[in-house]
């Protein structure tokens, strides 16, 4: 599920999969393609890695990794806030 | 999150990945589940804590309020196909009800076990009745369901 690797002090995870590094003109208008993407129900859930703490470690964790279970994802503002 | 913690039993029962994301670093979220968490329910948080850093996941997702700088109360039921199926989304001072999610996942998961033949009407709880869907109920919802019931 997740991929194990030497954590430091900075990880780096990709985010959204999908938007690339923007080095040229016609990969500006595609890159601004891509962030219009959004979550919409009906369609696929957009995929993304990210840096996660689980069970006392640290991990990256990619959204497709879950393919086959049902996923329930929760955003929420911060930690240590009040609700 | 300390809610839907509190939940996880039903969450696993359902076969349910839960997953938590916010812009808050890895290393608050482990203490976070130290400092607090684990102290509101046993065990704390057993689920992966995403750190969205930036945001960026956030606004693909469409709760990344840029202001504050930080994802708002969104929720995302996605099927084991990758579709999503539902979505919540709260500002940030009122909390979820986290039953109520669980029975959207039961009324997914059944309308799924049935391939969409049979869909839930509102208020739908596991074991109460479900629509069959045909040309013949058209018009006829009345005599099979009742929204008082």
């Amino acid at each position: 599920m997740s991929e194990e690797k030497v954590q430091g002090c900075v990880g780096s995870a990709a985010g959204p999969v999908g938007q690339r590094l923007v080095t040229g003109v016609e990969q500006v208008s595609e890159a601004r393609e891509e962030m219009k993407m959004h979550a919409m129900v009906g369609k696929e859930a957009p995929d993304f890695e990210a840096s996660a703490f689980h069970e006392g470690g640290f991990s990256n964790i990619k959204l497709s990794d879950y393919r086959g279970k049902w996923v329930f994802l929760c955003f929420y503002p911060g930690d240590f806030t009040f609700v | 999150m300390s809610a839907v913690a509190d939940k996880a039993a039903e969450f696993n029962k359902l076969g349910v990945q839960v997953l938590s994301c916010s812009t808050d670093s890895r290393f608050v979220h482990k203490i976070w589940q130290e400092q607090e968490l684990s102290k509101m329910v046993d065990g704390g948080f057993p689920f992966p804590m995403l750190s969205d850093a930036g945001g960026k996941i956030g606004a693909v997702y469409g709760v990344y309020d840029e202001g504050a700088g930080v994802d708002v109360r969104g929720r995302f039921i996605i099927d084991p196909d990758g579709i999503v199926q539902a979505i919540e989304m709260l500002t940030p001072p009122v909390g979820r009800k986290v039953a109520e999610s669980i029975r959207q996942l039961q009324a997914f998961q059944h309308v799924r076990k049935t391939k969409g033949a049979e869909v839930c009407p509102a208020g739908w709880e596991p074991g109460s009745p479900t629509l069959k869907v045909g040309p013949e109920l058209a018009g006829k919802v009345w005599e099979v369901w009742k929204p008082t019931e």
